[in-house]
C-alpha cells in the first residue's frame, strides 16, 4: 500500500487540485511516509493564495522528522503579502524527494508557470487531488474544469489522480465507495490513473470502511485540523 | 443544491446569500474574507446577479444603501479594518431605515491587526459601529451550518425592522471546512417594500430614502420611533442555545469560535466532575438575556470565553446584575484560547 504509492512516484512531486481539496494534508502524509522510509525529503509550500491550514502551519512537525521546509517569505506570519525567496530555485538542484505543495484552483497553480523551464529540466510526477464533496467540484464537469485551468495556467501536464474524497467525520462506506467511483470516472474521461484512494488510518485501522481488495490505498493521518479538534479531550 | 457538501464558512455564507434571493453583492476583498467574494464572483453571473468589486469598502456599502434603497436585498462583507471603513455607511442605511446586511469575517486589531482569527469586533458590532443613535442586529454563527442557515435570517428580520443586519462571523469560521447541506428549494419570504424607492410609475406618491432631517424635533420622532422598533426586536428576536446549563455550577458564556473552544472543555470538565454548562448567545444585539436569566438560580459562577480582552463580559455582566460573580478568560491578537486553557480555568473556578 503505502509503499508500493511512495515507490511508485518519481523525486518530484507536485500536488495540485481544487482549494479545499486535502492537498496539504496530502502533503503532509507523503512527506512524513517518505522521511519514516529513511528518504531525504524536502517540503515546499508553494500555496501563495490561502491564508489558513497550509503546510507552513506544520513546519515544526515536519522538521522534527528532519523534513526541510520551504516556505514563502512571511508564510505562516500575519502579513498578507507572502512572496516565494530564492531559495525556491534551490529546490531543482536536489537530489531526492522533493513535494511541493501548490495553492488551489488556477490561482493557487499560476506560480508554477514561473518555474516551467527549470520543470522542465527534471523528472517530475503532477498529481492532481479530487474530493467528490467538496463545493464546486462535486461533479465531473466541474472537477474536469478545475484540472484544464491548472493545465493551462502551469504549462504542466498532470500524470496522476489522487482520490481525497470524505465528508471529515461524516465520512463512511458509503461515502468512501462514491468518492472511488467519482475518481473512477474522472480517470475514464480524462485518461489519468487514480494513484491512490486515501483513508483516515482510524477508519481503514477499526475496518469502519472496508475497501475493495484491488483498491490502492493510502492510509492517511488528519494533520489539518481545528484547535477544538486536535484537543478532544473527551469522546462525545 | 440539497446534497452535503464540505464548505469554507465564507463560501456558506456566499452560497446562502444567493438561496436568500439576494442578487447585488458589493464588496472589496480583505483576508480572511476573500473566498465569500470569490464564491460570488463566481456564481452571481450564473443567476443573473450582480458581483461588483467597488474600488473600496466605502464605495461597496454606499452602494448597497443604494441598492437595498431601491428595495432588492443587497449585501456586502469584510473583515474587522473593512468594517471600519463601512461604518459610516451602515448609519446611513440605520438612518434611512433601509434593511441591509453586512458581513464581518474578524481578524485581529486594532488598526492593520492580523490576518488571523478574532472577536474583538464585538463592541463594534453591538455597540457602535458608526455615528449616532442606532442599533445592528448581529447574529453569531458557531458552524459552518449556521453560516449557510443565517444569512436567509439576517435578510428576513432586516426587512422585518428595517434595520441592518450583521452575521459577525471570525477567521477561524470562515477558513475552517465543515459538511453542510442547504434546503431543496428556500422559501424567500421578502418583507414589505413599500417605502422603496423603486419608481413610482406616477401610481403614487414618491418614496423618500434619505437620513438627513433639517428639524431637530423631526429627527427625534424619527430616532424615537426607531427605537419603538428596537424595543420589539428584543421581545422578539433573542436567540441563544444553553448546553448543559440546567444544573451547572460554572456557567461558561461564548460565541462563534470561542463557543467551539469553550463547548470541549465544558465536556472535559463534566468528565472531570466538574459541573459546568454552556450558553451560546447566537443573538449578539439584542442579547439573550431572557434565557441566561434562566440559569442564574442554579449557576454559582459566569465565565466569559472571547477571543478579545473581555467586552462581552461586560453585557453579561449587565444581566447578572452583580447577583453572582463573573469572570472572564481570553486570547487576542490573531490567537485562539484552546480547549485546555478553557478547562484549566474552570478548574480554578471550581476549586
Amino acid at each position: 500500500m503505502t509503499e508500493q504509492i511512495l515507490n511508485s512516484l518519481k523525486n518530484f512531486i507536485l500536488v495540485t487540485g481544487h482549494y479545499g481539496c486535502g492537498k496539504t494534508n496530502f502533503t503532509m502524509n507523503l512527506a512524513l511516509d517518505y522521511a519514516k522510509a529513511g528518504r531525504k525529503v524536502t517540503v515546499v509550500d508553494m500555496d501563495l493564495i490561502n491564508p489558513y491550514f497550509r503546510t507552513s502551519d506544520f513546519k515544526g512537525v515536519l522538521e522534527e522528522k528532519g523534513i526541510e521546509v520551504i516556505t514563502p517569505v512571511f508564510g505562516g506570519t500575519n502579513l498578507d503579502i507572502p512572496s516565494l525567496p530564492a531559495s525556491m530555485y534551490g529546490i531543482f538542484e536536489k537530489k531526492d524527494v522533493v513535494i511541493i505543495d501548490v495553492g488551489g484552483d488556477d490561482a493557487g497553480s499560476m506560480v508554477l508557470g514561473r518555474f516551467k523551464p527549470q520543470f522542465d529540466t527534471v523528472d517530475y510526477d503532477m498529481l492532481y487531488v479530487i474530493n467528490r464533496f467538496r463545493s464546486l467540484s462535486t461533479d465531473l464537469d466541474e472537477a474536469i474544469e478545475v484540472l484544464g485551468e491548472i493545465e493551462a495556467v502551469s504549462g504542466l501536464k498532470p500524470h496522476y489522480l489522487i482520490n481525497n474524497s470524505h465528508m471529515m467525520a461524516e465520512t463512511g462506506q458509503a461515502i468512501y465507495d462514491e468518492g472511488k467511483q467519482f475518481a473512477e470516472m474522472i480517470s475514464e474521461k480524462t485518461g489519468l490513473k487514480v494513484l491512490c484512494h486515501t483513508l483516515d488510518k482510524e477508519l481503514y485501522d477499526k475496518g469502519i470502511v472496508i475497501p475493495d481488495a484491488d483498491d490502492s490505498i493510502y492510509p492517511i493521518e488528519i494533520h489539518v485540523k481545528t484547535i477544538w479538534q486536535k484537543q478532544k479531550m473527551v469522546q462525545i | 443544491m440539497s446534497e452535503k457538501v464540505l464548505m469554507k464558512g465564507n463560501e456558506a455564507l456566499g452560497e446562502a446569500a444567493i438561496q436568500a434571493g439576494c442578487r447585488h453583492f458589493f464588496g472589496y476583498p480583505i483576508t480572511p474574507q476573500t473566498e465569500l467574494s470569490a464564491y460570488l464572483s463566481k456564481k452571481m453571473p450564473k443567476v443573473g446577479g450582480t458581483f461588483l468589486q467597488a474600488e473600496s469598502e466605502i464605495a461597496a456599502i454606499n452602494m448597497v444603501l443604494g441598492a437595498a434603497g431601491s428595495g432588492v436585498r443587497a449585501m456586502t462583507s469584510s473583515s474587522s479594518p473593512g468594517i471600519s471603513l463601512k461604518s459610516e455607511g451602515v448609519s446611513y442605511i440605520a438612518g434611512s431605515d433601509v434593511p441591509a446586511v453586512i458581513i464581518n469575517v474578524q481578524r485581529g486589531g486594532p488598526g492593520l491587526g492580523s490576518i488571523q482569527p478574532s472577536q474583538a469586533d464585538y463592541w463594534q458590532a453591538t455597540k457602535a459601529l458608526g455615528h449616532g443613535d442606532f442599533q445592528l442586529f448581529v447574529l453569531a454563527p458557531s458552524t459552518v451550518q449556521e453560516m449557510a442557515d443565517f444569512v436567509a435570517l439576517a435578510f428576513e428580520t432586516a426587512e422585518k425592522y428595517r434595520m441592518p443586519a450583521m452575521i459577525l462571523s471570525d477567521g477561524m469560521l470562515g477558513q475552517m471546512m465543515e459538511p453542510v447541506v442547504f434546503p431543496d428549494a428556500t422559501e424567500v419570504h421578502e418583507g414589505d417594500k413599500s417605502w422603496a424607492a423603486s419608481g413610482h410609475k406616477n401610481q403614487r406618491k414618491h418614496n423618500v430614502v434619505n437620513s438627513l432631517y433639517i428639524e431637530a424635533k423631526d429627527l427625534e420622532q424619527k430616532v424615537v420611533e426607531r427605537y419603538q422598533r428596537y424595543e420589539l426586536v428584543k421581545a422578539n428576536e433573542q436567540r441563544s442555545e444553553s448546553y448543559l446549563t440546567e444544573d451547572a455550577d460554572i456557567v461558561v458564556v461564548a460565541f462563534g469560535a470561542s463557543s467551539r473552544v469553550s463547548r470541549s472543555a465544558v465536556n472535559a470538565a463534566r468528565a472531570k466532575g466538574i459541573k459546568a454548562g454552556l450558553f451560546r448567545p447566537i443573538t449578539l444585539w439584542p442579547y439573550p438575556v431572557d434565557a441566561l436569566e434562566k440559569t442564574i438560580g442554579t449557576a454559582k459562577k459566569y465565565l466569559t470565553v472571547e477571543m478579545n480582552m473581555g467586552q462581552m463580559i461586560e453585557d453579561v455582566r449587565l444581566a447578572v446584575n452583580g447577583r453572582k460573580p463573573v469572570e472572564f478568560f481570553g486570547r487576542t491578537g490573531g490567537i485562539i484560547p484552546t480547549p485546555a486553557e478553557v478547562l484549566a480555568k474552570i478548574e480554578e473556578m471550581a476549586k
